[in-house]
């Protein structure tokens, strides 16, 4: 534990420690780079709004009105045919459209069922192993103004399903209960 | 395609809630999300001006080909519409690098600017194929520290809370490996479609 945590604290300081010095060795201007590059950030965030906000409103009606709930109380008997546990059943379903969803329900299994257990160990890779496969999508594809997104989307939600079988096969072999 | 699910997600939504009496948590949830949308494009600004701001240094610098130079055979092979030297492939490695080390707010500038590199390669408002690719691979993770579940696992007194970074690599190469295998597969029968 010790080594990760060094690990992650020392990487940023240590990132920006060997660009600013390749760049003194070159002799760039690298404080005009800085902040010529930066003012593009501004820029993206706010190009990057409406895109976030449209998608965000939408999931989030979806989830207020308890549409996906029933959703997933529909999907769950099928899922559980399957071996998927039916604990986990609602966070597979939320982890590809809604990243602060899922964390959310990963913390909540985590407390209810504690961190040690079979649902909390598989939660805990769930979460780790796939990511928000809409956000990525809305982000990357609004960011440089792509209308057409062609196969990306089932691509990634089917990367997701085999991602989440994967985490389920793997825990249960690496931590048998 | 995303046209249809966005508005059939809201659409869904609604109608449900008028058969569910739920109007009164969509309303909240409606103007909540739009309120933490903004949230989170604000919060971006500060990640994104730093980034942006540390990679034209490192572009500038040279680095970003030097980090394309080491792992060209793998990524060539992963992008072969790319050209080899292309400032593209810079982005798209320390997005990657970044996405390893856990450093979600840093890969994300990262991947606009490949994303921005593809598109000045493509010169079209469709996905490209190198596109689609980077996206699979992006949304597939690929975590080796999941740093934010292990500081959960923490809180919740887990008696290992490191334990489960072995799952979740096996986890991820797997989910990884077969993002790149499903693109291809696409790619192939978008191929095949086109040619017909």
């Amino acid at each position: 534990m010790n080594i990760v945590t060094t690990v992650s604290t020392w990487m940023i300081p240590l990132i920006i420690l060997v660009i600013l010095v390749a760049a003194a060795w070159k002799r760039l201007p690298s404080y005009e780079l800085f902040v010529e590059g930066g003012k593009e950030g501004v820029n993206m965030a706010f190009s990057l709004l409406p895109f976030l906000l449209g998608m965000m409103v939408s999931i989030a009606i979806l989830r207020g009105s308890g549409a996906l709930d029933a959703l997933i109380n529909l999907i769950s008997p099928l899922l559980e045919l399957f071996g998927v546990p039916p604990e986990i059943v609602p966070l597979s379903i939320v982890r590809p459209i809604s990243g602060t969803a899922a964390l959310g329900m990963t913390t909540e299994l985590i407390k209810t069922y504690g961190p040690d257990s079979f649902i909390g160990r598989l939660a805990s890779t769930m979460q780790g192993s796939t990511d928000t496969t809409f956000y990525i999508i809305t982000v990357y594809f609004g960011a440089v103004g792509i209308r057409k997104m062609g196969d990306a989307l089932k691509v990634g939600l089917l990367a997701d399903l085999i991602g989440i079988i994967a985490s389920i096969v793997i825990v249960s072999i690496v931590f048998a209960k | 395609m995303v046209n249809y699910i966005w508005a059939s997600m809201a659409v869904i939504g609604i109608i449900f809630a008028m058969v569910n009496g739920s109007m009164e948590q969509v309303n909240q949830a409606l103007f909540e999300s739009a309120d933490d949308a903004v949230m989170l494009s604000i919060g971006l600004i500060s990640v994104l001006v730093f980034w942006l701001g540390l990679m034209k240094v490192a572009e500038e610098a040279g680095l970003l080909s030097v980090l394309a130079k080491i792992f060209k055979p793998v990524v060539t092979r992963l992008f072969p519409e790319i050209p080899k030297d292309h400032p593209a492939m810079g982005y798209i490695l320390s997005n990657f690098t970044a996405n390893l080390f856990g450093l979600g707010n840093a890969a994300t500038p990262m991947g606009i600017k490949a994303m921005e590199q593809m598109k000045k390669l493509s010169k079209s408002d469709q996905a490209s194929r190198s596109m689609i690719t980077f996206l699979a691979i992006n949304t597939s993770s690929l975590t080796l520290i999941p740093a934010t579940v292990i500081a959960i696992r923490m809180k919740y007194d887990s008696a290992a809370p490191t334990e489960i970074v072995g799952t979740t690599i096996i986890a991820t190469l797997i989910s990884s490996f077969a993002a790149i295998l499903v693109d291809r597969l696409f790619y192939y029968r978008r191929v095949r479609k086109t040619k017909k």
